[in-house]
């Protein structure tokens, strides 16, 4: 380690190339070991966050579905911050109509990893451990 | 078929170069040492190399392939250690035939020499293919090596799920070539890192030690003339953990741990970042 990269890094400005590393290998051995395509895996997620719909409006914004590994053993984690359940009266204000259900097509586009790596933005997301796979986390 | 008596282990990484061979000489002669009959076998026949390891390259006259096609006995195959009577090599084959290995042949040569040993070591070559098959039919149980890199920690875990697939059992873990002042910054993958992500029990941890080289230069196993070194060190201490030994593990990451790295613990503790 140099001492600008010293610097760099009591700056907070670089994480340590170990952790990185590690973070790089986990999600890479999850989806090596659950040998699920990446085609395969973007369906499952839009027809998951279809069915979750049905039920509660969740925040398409926040909410993620990956794959996680630990143990030998790879989960499903699908963290989605629910706004409202569906059957619920809407209170007459106007962010209610406004948030009505935005079309699944819409996350579609969000990679399990570029989704994963922006967790601290998502309550819970920054734990990767100690987690229920299919678990979903209500916005405060 | 007869039921050996020996623990045949198979050696095993999936990435080529990160010691395998290394690991079974040392390992060889660090049992054979320990009073354990052993004979360590070469089934990568098409890149052979523990016998230039071991400094027995001369000597190979017969392989497997002879003992399985009835043209020679056993004991010709087996080539004995000069110094070191308790451990023999059995090369698989000769780069220049064989294509008609199967893994029956590897079942019946590992099992043929585990009557006359207390410990057969399979040396696997590199790869997932048919030469690791016919290799990892012939163990009951397996030693996977990986360094803290990334593509040998990758693969090491392809290797893993295969061998569990294959009801392996036990497989444990040597992790190889570790630096302690990179952990210590932290520009490697720690030790718990490798173990947390492999699940797999530690057997072993072998720092970065250029003895290795030059005994390799030698033809002559570190474990071979005492344990001066680090590396020669923790091969004895793999040798003794097999066998049932307590022998606690030190993380050498965690020993002497410099200034700088103890701030910087300091400083992220205290949520700087």
């Amino acid at each position: 380690m140099t001492l600008f990269d010293f610097i760099q890094r009591l700056l907070g400005r670089e994480k340590p190339s170990g952790a990185l590393a590690k973070e790089r290998l986990q999600l890479v051995l999850a989806h090596d070991r659950s040998d699920l395509n990446p085609e395969l895996l973007e369906q499952m997620r839009r027809e998951i966050l279809e069915v979750v719909q049905k039920y509660v409006e969740i925040d398409l914004e926040e909410g993620d579905v990956s794959l996680e590994t630990g143990d030998r053993v790879t989960a499903l984690v699908a963290n989605l911050p629910i706004r409202r359940a569906r059957p619920l009266v809407p209170q007459g204000n106007a962010d209610a109509t406004l948030a009505a259900a935005p079309d699944p097509e819409g996350t579609a586009a969000v990679g399990a990893g570029e989704s994963l790596a922006s967790g601290p933005a998502a309550p819970g997301l920054s734990t990767t451990e100690d987690r229920d796979p299919l678990e979903a986390s209500p916005i405060p | 078929m007869t039921t050996a008596s020996a623990r045949i282990i198979l050696i095993c990484s999936g990435k080529g170069g990160v010691g395998k061979t290394t690991l079974t000489a040392n390992l060889g002669i660090a049992l054979a040492r320990l009073g354990e009959r052993t004979v360590v076998l070469d089934a990568d026949f098409g890149l052979r190399n523990l016998d230039l390891l071991l400094g027995l390259e001369n000597r190979i006259i017969y392989t497997a392939q002879e003992v399985l096609a009835g043209n020679c006995r056993l004991e010709q195959a087996l080539v004995k250690h000069k110094q070191e009577p308790n451990l023999s090599l059995m090369p698989a084959g000769n780069p220049r035939m064989l294509e008609w290995l199967t893994p029956d042949d590897m079942r019946t040569v590992a099992n043929l020499v585990a009557e006359r040993a207390d410990y057969v070591l399979i040396d696997c070559p590199a790869g997932v293919e048919q030469g690791f098959k016919n290799a990892a039919a012939a163990c009951q149980e397996a030693i996977v090596i990986t360094t803290p890199e990334l593509s040998a920690v990758r693969d090491a875990d392809r290797v893993i799920g295969l061998l569990n697939s294959q009801g392996v059992k036990p497989v444990q873990l040597v992790l190889n070539r570790v630096r302690p002042k990179m952990v210590a910054n932290q520009e490697m993958l720690s030790v718990d890192d490798v173990t947390d992500i492999l699940a797999l029990p530690l057997l072993g941890l072998v720092v970065e030690d250029e003895q290795v080289i030059v005994s390799t230069n030698r033809g002559e196993p570190l474990t071979l003339n005492g344990n001066g070194s680090p590396a020669a060190r923790a091969y004895v201490n793999v040798a003794r953990r097999l066998r049932g030994e307590e022998v606690p593990l030190i993380d050498p990451s965690k020993q002497r741990r410099g200034l700088r790295a103890r701030l910087l613990d300091k400083l992220r503790k205290s949520g700087t970042f």
